[in-house]
């Protein structure tokens, strides 16, 4: 294809070519889009309707009692007080745990881009495995030191399971960033006087807006769609909404009401869902800042 | 990130200064201190602890009886073992192909100056913000053979359309892989769009002056250059395909049988519910040992990398 072609007239095999690429994209949209849907549209409509119809064809009126019932009375387990209970748990546990994690992650970001010391730079290399690690490694560890610790079955215990795992990463984002101020910042404000805390609270902080966003998005969703941790150290009342609603879905009392499973699907989903409609930009900067580099 | 290394020459001369010793100069190892403790502790200690409890005769409890390697030979003896492991060559191989081709073709794809382009890459990624769980149980209801996608082709006139993937113990993997592609393939494609963006205009210029055509520039000129994307989404997808356990749990919980397994659900079987400590932590070993022949090699190439920088 010469230059000069380019732009100056469209021939019919570009054209044709082009509705080709629209109707691929349009197509995988569709295919994305698809399970939400099909949740969405399944938790309006009633058991009967459920039975009788396809996974696409519309409820015919708009039924909300799924809904309530998968808030507040559907059963988990034993327990059939809905996914409520759980759901605020879930939010227990994620916003002490974002915020303590977030806060450790700035300062070591901070010391191990802007105070190297002896041993800093292979101690942020250990810590880079621990983002890696499959937690499958210290899971029976952990419970026994979460008994000793007498915080075994409590949101407390999870918030520190989520703390402890959550450093390497939140470090990994916060030093990444922060290699890019220049040293000569913290010298000239360390000849004026200026101490540690000080330099972190007057420069540094000021400056990571954008990174902060990045981490507290990232760290809100890794830690609200967690399982793992949620299952093996939870109580019965202690769970986050992953774990109930994996209960919810798994328990068989009579028969299967799919509407009230997709309604508690879509509500667990929710918060993670509105960040990423609210902030898409911060969550993909997130994650990608862990996979490529810069 | 290009600047990574620019400004480590400063900081060094900086800490060469004679030191003062105040409260200032340990500041920054007093704040690092619970990290690092924390770090050794409850990630190399209980790493080490782990590997030591593969090596007892472990069974409800922790027990500090040696018995050497007798917890791998039962393992690798153990039929449900091989099935998760099977299953997890399987699932990651199929998972990775899938991801990597759909994330390069959508990316190309959206490459290509596309209205609303924004409107539809945020179509493609949004699987990634939710929960394994919630993924897992809206596939579970898509693919029953009652209800589901079964059904919808039967009433579309396909009368003898059979999937029954979901509960047949040789095609249920496959459902795993279904339900996790359409998670995280999206998230592929966010890789490689970011990557084709950073790609050298000039370079795809000259080419396209020197009477290359489109296709040939993407195969010979802007795919090769996205070989690190490529490597480090191979990395992280198959970090997730070894670490995947919340979406079995939730799409088939291993069923039927054992059949949909997978190591990460082995492991948490035999630990917490079947009173198989030497066991379970025996496979967490096999896992971490995995995750490190992939991980190692790619730290150790991103580290000199960047030295190199």
């Amino acid at each position: 294809m010469s230059k000069a072609s380019i732009g100056r007239q469209t021939t019919w095999v570009e054209k044709a070519l082009r509705v080709a690429l629209y109707t691929v994209l349009i197509i995988m949209a569709t295919v994305y889009l698809m399970p939400f849907l099909v949740m969405l549209l399944t938790s309006l409509k009633d058991v009967e309707e459920i039975r009788t119809g396809t996974l696409l064809s519309l409820p015919s009126t708009l039924d909300l009692s799924a809904w309530s019932k998968a808030w507040g009375e559907a059963c988990t387990g034993n327990n059939c007080g809905g996914i409520s209970p759980y759901f605020l748990n879930s939010f227990q546990i994620v916003i002490p745990a974002v915020l303590i994690s977030t806060l450790l992650g700035a300062i070591n970001g901070y010391v191990i881009s802007l105070w190297k010391f002896r041993g800093s730079d292979l101690f942020f290399a250990a810590l880079l495995v621990g983002c890696f690690i499959p937690f499958q490694v210290i899971l029976l560890p952990m419970a026994r030191t979460l008994g000793w610790l007498g915080i075994a079955n409590t949101t407390t215990g999870l918030v520190f399971v989520h703390v402890v795992y959550g450093v390497a990463f939140t470090t990994l984002f916060f030093r990444n960033f922060y290699q890019a101020i220049p040293g000569e910042l913290v010298k000239a404000a360390r000849l004026d006087g200026a101490g540690f805390f000080t330099i972190f609270y007057r420069i540094i902080l000021p400056l990571s807006t954008p990174i902060i966003v990045v981490t507290v998005i990232w760290q809100f969703t890794q830690i609200w769609n967690d399982f793992l941790f949620g299952v093996a150290f939870s109580g019965f009342d202690t769970q986050p909404v992953t774990v109930a609603l994996n209960n919810l879905v798994n328990t068989s009392f009579g028969g299967k009401e799919y509407n009230v499973d997709m309604a508690a699907a879509i509500i667990a989903a929710l918060p993670t869902l509105a960040v990423y409609v609210l902030a898409g930009k911060y969550f993909v900067r997130g994650l990608t800042a862990g996979a490529v580099k810069g | 990130m290009n600047t990574k290394a620019a400004n480590s020459g400063s900081r060094k001369t900086q800490s060469g200064r004679p030191a003062r010793l105040s409260l200032a100069d340990w500041m920054p190892k007093i704040v690092m201190a619970p990290t690092v403790v924390v770090t050794l502790v409850c990630i190399y200690g209980y790493m080490i602890w782990t590997a030591v409890l593969s090596f007892t005769n472990s069974r409800m409890l922790p027990s500090y009886k040696f018995v050497g390697l007798d917890q791998y030979e039962r393992l690798f003896n153990n039929d449900r073992w091989i099935v998760a492991l099977t299953n997890l060559g399987i699932f990651g191989g199929l998972f990775i192909l899938i991801c990597l081709f759909l994330g390069v073709v959508l990316a190309i794809f959206l490459d290509q100056k596309i209205r609303a382009e924004g409107a539809i890459r945020t179509i493609y990624l949004y699987p990634m913000a939710i929960s394994f769980i919630v993924t897992g149980t809206a596939w579970k209801w898509l693919l029953n053979p009652t209800n589901g996608f079964e059904k919808l082709m039967i009433d579309l006139g396909f009368e003898n359309f059979k999937f029954d993937w979901l509960i047949n113990p040789d095609m249920v993997v496959y459902c795993l892989v279904i339900a996790a592609v359409w998670q995280a393939s999206g998230f592929v494609m966010a890789l490689f769009l970011a990557g084709l963006r950073g790609v050298d205009g000039d370079l795809i210029k000259a080419a396209h002056l020197d009477g290359a055509n489109t296709f040939t520039t993407y195969r010979r000129i802007i795919l090769p250059s996205l070989k690190p994307v490529f490597f480090s989404a191979m990395v992280i997808l198959s970090h997730i395909a070894i670490k995947s356990f919340d979406l079995v749990a939730a799409l088939t919980n291993g069923g039927p049988g054992y059949s949909s397994d997978l190591p990460a659900n082995f492991m948490y079987a035999h630990t917490f519910t079947r009173s198989q400590v030497g066991l379970g932590s025996a496979s967490a070993m096999v896992m971490l040992g995995c995750v490190l022949a992939i991980l190692i090699p790619y730290l150790y190439s991103e580290l000199r990398g960047e030295r190199h920088e």
